[in-house]
């Protein structure tokens, strides 16, 4: 049982430099300074966990730092990787009055990673009440959403269990993120603090029968899933499995973990959400001359956030729009040949434009279509409601129709964002304690 | 309308015949150390200098200054435990004759501060006139050290001492002699009335204010550290204005006090000081400003108060000297049937809620939050309290935005302004007093004004109300 860290990588540090250096302690303050302190104010009520923005912001200004952090931790226990992972663009910087005022937000996110960074340093951890619940509960998967939820349980003196089939945990932030917003061992930090704080871990742990549930049943008094997405959609044309096609997301944990180096020549990323830009910007960090970004709608349809798109321009990414990809083949010397058609919208579909083939000497494909709905567990879960591959849970509670199981992040939400996983963990956390106390009354 | 006249803010005769191209003088501080030092000030565009303080010279500490710093701004307020000048009588005004000498336009005013006795004071101000100083300043304010020498405000706050000693001066002076009063006294016309009473020609003030600007958490040492130890200091800087302020205003509107007055306390722009001049000064006297930013800041003081009095036909400053000084009556003469109501611009509204929450902790719980929810009018019990909101808020459930639909939408619920109407607050203006708390939170310039609103009542003050009851004063004969 560890959280044991990766090991330092100069190279892979000096590729993917941070895409925004932390803030002095002295900027630290004068930023802070700038808030206006507002009342319910509409930053803390943008943010999925609810943290109390000006609060935390405040007591930097004041020179409370580990106050800060306190007040953080308190709303979201990822608060570390949510401050460099966060779009604050449409959350809580999205939301500050500065915007109809001088139009510079405040800084929050750059604040928060302050307060999280020296509370970090210090090595405490939140305060913990002793485990006098005899509730233990078992979070299925080791992304934020488990994590927010076993925090949370262990904060309030349950004992909580974290079930994780890597050898690593925190999920997508620890394998998912692209290196320049969260370091793989920053996010075992955090993963690190939780630990310290009486969470239990099980690494290489396959939750995939009905055997293991029940097992699992017998041992533990709730189940929380959060279990995230399946594996990377396939692209569904021909070739796809040949050599030379890596999916986004196995493209960027290879590279966090250290077991992809480098890239040469042309790289051919398919799709337009924020993984297919991580990828592309990896791609070209890793050395690729030539990236190529290929979607099949146009520029206004894509799903990335608009600070992602332009980033992914500053790195060098060339976009090919409403460009469909046909077949992958490989040529005589080993490069793959990705024969592609333009498309025009006609309604609702897409229309091959005649003539308009062409293929594209590439070294390797990078499908980045969206995640499937998770596969492993769904079968199994026979008592709980599950659409379109998304676990049916309240919203507010993150109940399931099975009262002994929860559930949270993106298998309910069908993928969002780190702190909408926190979120959700962390009400699904309150609602088991909730539920069991009223099932000892 | 603008007057295209020039403007001329020369000083004509202050205080019995000091005259500068300006009112901006520097006040006896670091800043008018040396004669090199008054000569770059004066190039810099400074209409007059006070010399620091001459006298028998001091051995200063190290260190000797410390500030309060407020919401990341360096310099709320200064403070120091300098002593006077610690270079020689004959030096200083060796320098002294040397300026006169080379900028006979501008006033060099010597700060004097001596033993208390006669001959020692007219030994002094001798030398001093035969320097050249076109007036004098004496020191009865410096409120650390040479206080404990019987010097500084220990003579300032002794109303007799100081009227002894400024008669001895004016036994001797050839020139206008200025005294500087001390804040540090309950009541600071007793002295200037003193002063006056002593032949003053004029009156500075206000001196620096008692005061421990803070303390190191780490070593508990209050600041400024001199090996370990600290003393009080004198306070000084923008944060002493409206101190300064009130104090001229006393000074001014007592007939018994007033003198020309040379104004100082907290200024560092020509708004500052042109404040000082609408109360009745006839100079301004700037220290700590300068020693944060420079000389330079002059060129800023006279261009903004002449482009200032240009833009409300002011020719001189005679023109407006003292405006505001009847503006200010005691209370009892106010008038208690004067309402007025605050007012916001929705259009202007960030939404940052502070004057709604200002007014619910700090003020008369009628500012609401209830736009949507439909306004209610009335007293506090029918409202729904802060705390309330903010859980609700924190109860809701928020999520990103992921998809450019879902980017689309405004989950604020917006209303016809820039802020969503849920967060633009509402006056009750039954309830509202008029305190105007609100409009002083508002970030936002012009944002919430203050409306006077009819009370169909004639003007009554608490003077009028009260006279002839049992519980007001009777009548004047």
């Amino acid at each position: 049982m560890s959280t044991a860290t990766l090991p330092d990588d100069p190279q892979l540090r000096e590729r993917f430099t941070e895409l925004k250096p932390p803030l002095g302690p002295q900027a630290a303050v004068i930023e802070a300074d700038r808030c206006l302190n507002c009342f319910d104010a509409p930053c803390t009520g943008a943010c999925p966990t609810h943290i109390d923005v000006p609060g935390f912001i405040k007591r930097i200004a004041s020179g409370n730092v580990r106050g800060s952090a306190l007040r953080i931790l308190d709303a979201n226990i990822l608060g570390a990787s949510c401050s460099r992972v966060c779009p604050v663009d449409v959350l809580c910087e999205g939301a500050c009055v500065m915007h109809r005022h001088n139009r510079q937000p405040i800084e929050i996110a750059l604040l928060q990673r302050h307060a999280m960074d020296v509370f970090h340093a210090s090595g405490e951890i939140p305060a913990v009440a002793p485990t006098t619940r005899n509730l233990r509960v078992a979070c299925i998967g080791g992304g934020p959403a488990s994590l927010a939820c076993a925090a949370e349980l262990q904060r309030q003196g349950a004992q909580a269990t974290i079930i994780e089939r890597r050898p690593l945990p925190g999920g997508l932030n620890t394998y998912g993120v692209a290196e320049y917003k969260l370091r793989a061992a920053e996010s075992l930090r955090e993963v690190e603090m939780i630990r310290r704080m009486g969470v239990a871990f099980r690494f290489g742990t396959s939750i995939d029968s009905a055997s293991a549930l029940r097992t699992l049943e017998a041992e533990f008094d709730y189940i929380f899933l959060g279990v995230g997405l399946g594996a990377m959609q396939r692209l569904g044309i021909p070739g796809e499995d040949i050599e030379g096609v890596m999916n986004a997301l196995e493209l960027i944990s290879a590279y966090k973990t250290g077991h992809l180096r480098a890239l040469h020549g042309t790289v051919v990323v398919v799709g337009a959400g924020n993984t297919a830009i991580d990828a592309a910007n990896a791609a070209r960090r890793l050395g690729a001359e030539t990236v190529y970004l290929l979607y099949r709608r146009s520029e206004g349809d894509i799903s990335a956030f608009d600070f992602e798109y332009e980033h992914a321009k500053h790195e060098g990414v060339q976009f090919l729009w409403r460009r469909q990809p046909l077949a992958v083949r490989s040529d005589a010397h080993g490069r793959l040949l990705l024969d592609t058609v333009q498309v025009r919208p006609v309604e609702r579909t897409l229309l091959p434009i005649p003539d308009s083939q062409y293929t594209i000497a590439c070294d390797l494909l990078v499908p980045a279509i969206g995640q499937s709905p998770f596969a492993q567990l769904v079968q199994e879960l026979r008592d709980i409601e599950v659409r379109d591959g998304r676990v049916i849970a309240e919203p507010g509670t993150g109940r399931t129709g099975n009262p002994r199981y929860f559930a949270g992040g993106d298998c309910v939400n069908g993928g969002r964002e780190v702190v909408d996983a926190v979120a959700g963990g962390k009400r699904a956390a309150r609602a088991i304690l909730k539920a069991a106390e009223a099932a000892n009354e | 309308m603008s007057d295209l006249r020039a403007t001329d803010i020369r000083v004509k005769g202050f205080a019995g015949g000091i005259n500068s191209p300006n009112p901006f003088w520097l006040a006896s501080a670091p800043p008018t150390n040396t004669g090199e030092m008054i000569m770059r000030a004066f190039d810099a565009g400074w209409g007059g200098a006070v010399w620091k303080t001459i006298g028998e010279p001091v051995t200063n500490v190290s260190s000797r200054y410390s500030s309060a710093d407020w919401n990341g701004q360096r310099i709320m307020g200064f403070n120091n435990i300098e002593l006077i000048s610690d270079r020689g009588i004959e030096e200083n005004l060796r320098e002294m004759a040397e300026v006169k000498k080379r900028y006979p336009e501008n006033a060099v005013i010597a700060s004097l501060m001596v033993a208390s006795n006669r001959e020692t004071w007219h030994e002094i101000v001798a030398r001093a006139e035969d320097a050249g100083a076109d007036g004098l300043e004496l020191n009865f304010g410096c409120p650390h050290g040479m206080s404990e020498r019987g010097m500084g405000s220990a003579v300032g706050q002794v109303p007799e001492y100081a009227e002894m000693i400024t008669a001895w001066v004016k036994e001797k002076a050839r020139t206008p002699v200025l005294v500087k009063l001390t804040p540090n006294i309950s009541d600071i016309r007793t002295v200037a009335r003193a002063a006056k009473r002593g032949g003053a020609d004029g009156l500075s003030a206000i001196n620096t204010i008692n005061s421990i600007t803070g303390i190191d958490l780490d070593t508990f040492i209050p600041r400024p550290n001199v090996d370990g130890k600290s003393s009080h200091g004198g306070y000084c800087g923008p944060a002493v204005r409206p101190i300064a302020l009130n104090m001229v205003q006393q000074i001014l509107s007592d007939g018994e006090s007033a003198l020309p007055l040379s104004g100082i306390g907290g200024i560092a722009t020509w708004r500052d000081a042109t404040e000082f001049i609408l109360l009745g000064c006839g100079t301004v006297q700037v220290c700590t400003a300068v020693m944060h930013y420079g000389y330079r800041i002059v060129e800023d003081l006279t261009e903004g108060l002449e482009n200032w009095m240009r833009s409300k036909g002011f020719a001189a400053i005679e023109d407006f000297r003292g405006l505001s000084l009847g503006r200010v009556t005691e209370w009892k003469h106010l008038n208690l049937n004067y309402k007025i109501v605050a007012r916001i611009d929705e259009q202007k509204c960030i939404g940052c809620d502070l004057c709604h929450i200002a007014c619910w902790d700090g003020a008369h719980q009628c500012i609401h939050l209830d736009r949507v929810s439909g306004p209610v009018d009335g007293p506090v019990d029918l409202h729904s309290k802060p705390a309330v909101k903010e859980a609700e808020s924190r109860a809701s459930i928020a999520v990103t935005p992921v998809t450019r639909k879902e980017r689309a939408l405004d989950p604020a619920g917006h209303g016809p302004y820039p802020t969503p109407l849920a967060r633009i607050p509402r006056v009750d203006e039954t309830e509202c007093v008029g305190c105007n708390l609100c409009s002083c939170v508002c970030p936002v310039d012009q944002c919430i004004t203050m409306v006077e609103v009819d009370t169909g009542l004639a003007p009554e003050t608490w003077d009028e109300r009260t006279r002839g009851t049992a519980r007001g004063p009777q009548p004047q004969p």
